[in-house]
């Protein structure tokens, strides 16, 4: 094999087009845009936005449970963590890898000019701002006070908030979600460049074919639940309530039959980064690209399945308590595999440690332990003692925040080359990567000790004694607010400052990484033809193979 | 046992110990495996970094035996977890018979509790050591969770039914009581005490409480003031069934179905008759869903019980 020696970061540009920012400059030119890169950068705008509004109302919480007593009124903090929850949940992590990097990336590395249906792209922005202007009436007017899962006859005959508000927001985010993970599941079909095989797509795009498979089935779910919920409040109606003949389980039943699998709408494409960045900064193919994909669609598929382990104590029949944890159990083997492949997939490398790996191998540690806790979770007689306590808050933030967040960062930090054109400043970056995991942590972990001692989830107040436990976890709070915020910074600075981007700069082999930072409109000067599988670095030789079958010497 | 570590609450109840073994075997396992991944994370990562000079000939080609290794090696952990704790829930879920029982009532935002008796206490539980105490509970709004830490034992209460769970405490002491499902403003300050006591500190503070009446006595009063003994009395005359020595059987209703007849079913009985007419009786009774509050629908329900000599009733 003939190896080309160039560095590919010499090379020059290869079209003479402006790129993707630069063809056009008016307002309209971005509110009216069909190109899913401006789409992905709007989406980010929107959603940095609802992390930052939900991160105000999860430090007033932290702020709140540094003392026993608390400092806000019970009615404030009632409607702060409702509205973390709601915002976080909807208008952050279920968006978030997969309207930025699923809509700027999918087209890319598949070798598409964009996605199926860029009409209905853009109006997925404009349904998402829509839902998020009414749940921001909703904060602004008081807030709902029922906690983010709306249990009923709470909310619909008890609370006193803007529930209608809120639910009305969840509402029309449905529709968003829906247009969104359409469109991936057309384009992923549809769209893929000669030679790009369902084996050779890379495992991000794998990652965002299984999310949207899940959005797409289990969001109407949520859809009706919150128009029953709507109807309930509203017109008294007695569909969740004992006295008219309703039942009050029927709402959790329906509820967490969409919003389990959303657990895995905010992890899959998570997964799915971590397995772009692991082997390019290992400089190794991934280890069981095969069992990565069978994970992952079967983790989509299980997932559909574990609904009422929400409810063990719930007074479901104790049988299928029995059944939900065995599928709970079946649902937790995939994920156990993805853990040890990506740890494997260090074995025998060439690793370094730029931010992108350093998230990457964070989201692992977070991601296991995270696991690890929902195991036992998923064993019924533990979650009998832990249920509604602060345990299962630390879980699912190890999975949803430590998770999740860490593969979000690591994913910004991976391709903002790319989409920005500018390089980050690499000490800066490492820095707050190794600060998102140390506050993550010292966040995070006291919770499941307070958890197991018995705190409540959703209590203002706590008795003295578990104080100690409760300013560990608002320190580190105050540590992980720093983490997050830093990039911020030090991106915003790069846009005008950083070093300007060469096209390959992590020598990465995806078909996002031969267009030129940023990319032109088009994308492509010419479609892409693919001849090799994904990830085909070689650090023996020290030597890589783009998806197009270009060899490069590293 | 575990009372050295700082993280480890109070262990007072046969339900305790068994999830505490449990759960410290899942802690243990939960170690070893952490430790798996990150001591291979840290040796891989500092052996093979970019400047090392270990050879990176002869990585594994064909993955999939170890693949096959981990799924076979998680599945069979798992499923061993799986049966552990499965078996246990199903002990404590599914209540015996107890030696005595206790009433609770949730409502926003306190546990309401009544003896057998007639004792009454509000976010404090009184209990014998060593006894199999069955607790009944309801809601009279919306869902609750009745927690106890150092029993290790939870469930919610659901409004529209009874819950019934049952533990046995085995030292005396006093434990909190916990409401685990937001339950709206004050959620956070629902909460009580169990207070743990030997038998005969027990008796004497039933004695103690002041009451005249027992809680099947108040529900007998209840009983004609609703005007249930109308029918279901022994001298009525209409065709209803009589309540002697129901509670504890299976009863075969008109559609078909056999229900065993406990606390959860008799209260739908009152509340919801057409759906529950017994096999070879008129569908005649009215329904008292809304009418009756839900402590006086427990002081029926003890009553009725009561008839079946099923339950003591002490003053």
């Amino acid at each position: 094999m003939t190896v080309t020696t160039v560095d590919r970061a010499a090379l020059p540009n290869p079209t003479e087009e402006p790129s993707y920012l630069t063809s056009e400059n008016t307002v309209a030119s971005w509110l009216f845009t069909r190109d899913h890169k401006r789409i992905a950068l709007m989406f980010f705008a929107s959603i940095t936005f609802f992390f930052f509004i939900g991160g105000m109302a999860a430090t007033l919480m932290r702020l709140n449970l540094a003392t026993p007593q608390g400092l806000l009124q019970p009615a404030v903090y009632n409607r702060m963590f409702t509205m973390h929850g709601i915002i976080m949940v909807w208008f952050f992590l279920i968006p978030s890898i997969p309207t930025t990097f699923g809509n700027f990336f999918v087209p890319l590395m598949i070798g598409a000019r964009d996605l199926a249906f860029p009409r209905v792209n853009l109006a997925s922005w404009y349904v998402f701002n829509l839902s998020g202007l009414i749940v921001l009436y909703s904060l602004i007017m008081g807030g709902a006070d029922t906690g983010w899962t709306f249990y009923t006859p709470l909310s619909t005959i008890y609370a006193n908030g803007y529930v209608l508000a809120a639910a009305l927001a969840v509402f029309v985010n449905g529709f968003s979600s829906i247009m969104t993970s359409l469109n991936f599941v057309v384009t992923i079909h549809r769209l893929r460049a000669p030679g790009m095989t369902w084996m050779r797509l890379p495992l991000f795009v794998w990652g965002i074919y299984a999310v949207s498979v899940v959005m797409l089935t289990a969001t109407p779910v949520l859809t009706m639940d919150t128009l029953l919920l709507a109807v309930s409040r509203f017109t008294g109606v007695g569909l969740f309530d004992p006295q008219h003949g309703g039942d009050p389980l029927l709402w959790q039943h329906m509820f967490w039959f969409y919003s389990h699998p959303a657990v895995y709408i905010m992890i899959l494409p998570a997964m799915g980064v971590v397995s772009e960045i692991i082997p390019c900064f290992a400089r190794r193919p991934i280890f069981g690209y095969a069992g990565m994909t069978i994970a992952l669609m079967s983790i989509s598929i299980l997932s559909f399945f574990v609904w009422a382990h929400h409810m063990f104590v719930a007074g479901i029949s104790i049988y299928s308590g029995v059944v939900f944890s065995l599928m709970t159990f079946f649902v937790a083997v995939p994920s156990a595999i993805k853990v040890f492949n990506w740890t494997v997939s260090l074995h025998k490398g060439r690793i370094t440690f730029d931010a992108p790996m350093l998230y990457a191998l964070g989201f692992i540690l977070l991601f296991t332990l995270g696991g690890l806790s929902g195991m036992m979770l998923a064993t019924l007689a533990v979650d009998v003692d832990v249920h509604g306590t602060y345990f299962v808050v630390a879980h699912f933030h190890y999975i949803m925040v430590g998770a999740t967040v860490s593969a979000f960062f690591g994913a910004l930090h991976y391709w903002w080359p790319k989409m920005t054109g500018r390089m980050y400043p690499e000490m800066w970056a490492r820095f707050a990567a190794i600060l998102t995991y140390v506050g993550f942590n010292l966040t995070f972990f006291p919770q499941f000790i307070l958890g197991y001692l018995g705190m409540p989830r959703r209590s203002y107040t706590y008795p003295v004694d578990w104080q100690v436990w409760n300013v560990l976890s608002s320190g580190g709070a105050s540590i992980l607010a720093v983490a997050y915020t830093l990039p911020l910074l030090y991106l915003g600075w790069s846009l005008f400052r950083g070093k300007r981007a060469p096209i390959n700069p992590w020598r990465a082999t995806g078909l996002e990484w031969i267009t030129s930072s940023p990319p032109p409109k088009q994308n492509f000067p010419h479609t892409p033809i693919v001849t090799r599988e994904p990830y085909r670095y070689d650090p023996e030789n020290g030597t890589f193979v783009t998806q197009e079958g270009t060899p490069y010497a590293e | 046992m575990y009372s050295w570590i700082p993280f480890w609450p109070d262990t007072a109840a046969s339900s305790g110990h068994a999830v505490n073994t449990l759960f410290a075997a899942e802690l243990a396992l939960s170690a070893v495996i952490m430790l798996t991944v990150v001591v291979m994370m840290l040796h891989f990562a500092s052996r093979y970094r970019k400047g090392s000079d270990a050879s990176r000939a002869d990585r594994v080609q064909k993955t999939w035996h170890f693949e096959i290794a981990w799924t076979a090696a998680t599945l069979g952990m798992f499923l061993i977890l799986f049966v552990y704790g499965a078996q246990i829930y199903v002990w404590l879920f599914r209540a015996p018979r107890g030696d005595e029982e206790v009433y609770v009532v949730g409502k926003q935002w306190m546990w309401k509790v009544e003896h057998p008796g007639g004792q009454r206490e509000i976010n404090a539980m009184h209990v014998p050591i060593d006894k199999t105490i069955r607790v009944v509970m309801a809601s009279e709004d919306v869902i609750h969770s009745f927690f106890i830490p150092a029993f290790r034992l939870k469930h919610d209460v659901v409004p529209g039914t009874y819950e019934t769970i049952w533990f046995k405490a085995d030292r005396p002491g006093v434990y909190r009581l916990e409401c685990t499902q937001y339950c709206g403003l004050q959620h956070a300050t629902m909460q009580g005490k169990v207070v743990v006591m030997s038998g005969p500190d027990y008796a004497r503070w039933l004695t103690t409480q002041g009451v005249h009446e027992s809680m099947a006595e108040q529900g007998e009063k209840l009983f004609r003031a609703h005007g249930c003994s109308g029918c279901h009395g022994d001298n009525s005359t209409v065709h209803a069934p009589s309540l002697n020595g129901v509670y504890g059987t299976f009863v075969h209703l008109q559609d078909g179905s056999v229900r065993l007849a406990d606390e959860a079913y008799l209260r739908d009985c009152i509340l919801n008759p057409r759906s529950f007419t017994v096999a070879g009786y008129p569908p005649i009774m009215p329904d008292f869903s809304g009418q009756i509050s839900e402590s006086d629908l427990l002081k029926i329900v003890a009553y009725i019980q009561s008839l079946s000599g099923k339950q003591e009733t002490r003053r």
